[in-house]
């Protein structure tokens, strides 16, 4: 899987210069998700970003539970889709569903 | 993820060894297939999955042991061995990088394949095509593609292709030109089988006409065919 972006080595190097660094990687998805399976994320504490993991719609939501990942240093795998009321919050229009893992690099 | 584990996912990237990396979604633990088998050997139905999803180029899901596992498979970068440093190939260069490919450009008139005019990053190399072609060795994650137009140029890499696995082999050229090059393959040994192969005239059919559009049609093509997508048959 190859992608022009690599958002592993976006967050190696942040993780170097001494940031505090969580990756999200989508893990699943179902419908018509507009990123497969694989794709990332990386969010620091101080607000950076790297890649995606959605057409846009979820992004904030992801950075979100990412800040709460650095804090805790729990992964934590966050559900979206047309049956959670958090993914009209945000507003997935698509109507596809995905499942996101993130985790902190520690 | 550990540092230490993004480090090891990252130098065995960056030196094309291809590993999978294995996630518990219940708990974050991680595991790089193959090099974490030493102190920790995978159960088998993980360690298989883990192959199968490097074979497939694919992230796979599995359960194991009531636990759900994401497995990422991170493969050397796909290859793209264009013959002829032509101006096409000025176009078709920077477009397949952008799609991921390590690009190698082959040829040995050495006005043709320089930094200058390919910029860095790609891999120029002077030799004739077939010798080059036997060096690089096309795998079943390398596309070729010949450009010259020049028979001298384009039929030994063609000969080398055909008798490899790589996943596309495309020559630029009409169809008159193709024919003539069919009859020629088969005075070398090849049999119809083997040239049927060859993507000619290369791409898909969008009326390309400028350089640019016509490497468009050609990485459309190696997508198509990479991702196994339905096409029409070429008039």
């Amino acid at each position: 899987m190859s992608d022009q972006e690599d958002i592993l080595a976006t967050a190696a190097g942040w993780l170097a210069e001494g940031e505090t660094v969580a990756l999200a990687t989508v893990v699943e998805t179902w419908g018509s998700s507009p990123r497969p399976a694989g794709s990332q994320l990386a969010v620091t504490a101080g607000g950076r970003l790297a890649g995606s993991v959605s057409g846009g719609c979820i992004e904030g939501a992801v950075a979100d539970a990412a800040r709460k990942t650095m804090e805790t240093g729990a992964p934590q795998l966050l559900d979206f889709g047309i049956s959670d009321e958090r993914a009209w919050e945000v507003g997935l229009a698509c109507g596809g569903k995905l499942k996101v893992f993130v985790e902190k690099l520690a | 993820m550990k540092a230490d584990l993004l480090a090891r996912l990252q130098s065995a990237r960056a030196a094309g060894r291809p590993v999978a990396l294995l996630t518990r979604l219940s708990d974050g633990a991680q595991h790089l297939h193959p090099e974490d088998a030493a102190p920790t050997p995978l159960p088998a139905p993980l360690t298989e999955a883990a192959e199968a999803a490097l074979a497939a180029d694919r992230a796979a899901n599995v359960e194991h042991d009531g636990a759900a596992w994401f497995i990422q498979p991170h493969n050397p970068p796909l290859r793209l061995i264009v013959v002829g440093a032509v101006h096409v190939a000025q176009a078709l260069v920077p477009m397949a990088r952008g799609l991921g490919f390590a690009v190698v450009v082959v040829d040995p008139r050495r006005a043709f394949a320089t930094e200058e005019r390919f910029g860095a990053g790609v891999t120029l190399v002077d030799e004739w095509p077939d010798e080059a072609m036997e060096r690089l060795a096309p795998d079943s994650r390398t596309a070729v593609v010949t450009l010259t137009h020049d028979p001298k140029l384009d039929d030994p890499a063609l000969e080398v292709a055909l008798r490899s696995p790589a996943f596309y082999i495309g020559a630029l050229g009409s169809r008159r030109t193709h024919a003539k090059r069919l009859d020629r393959l088969a005075g070398a040994g090849l049999t119809p089988e083997q040239t049927a192969r060859i993507a000619a005239p290369v791409g898909l059919s969008i009326n390309a006409v400028t350089a640019p559009e016509i490497a468009l049609s050609v990485m459309a093509e190696i997508v198509a065919k990479r991702r196994g997508a339905a096409l029409a048959e070429r008039a």
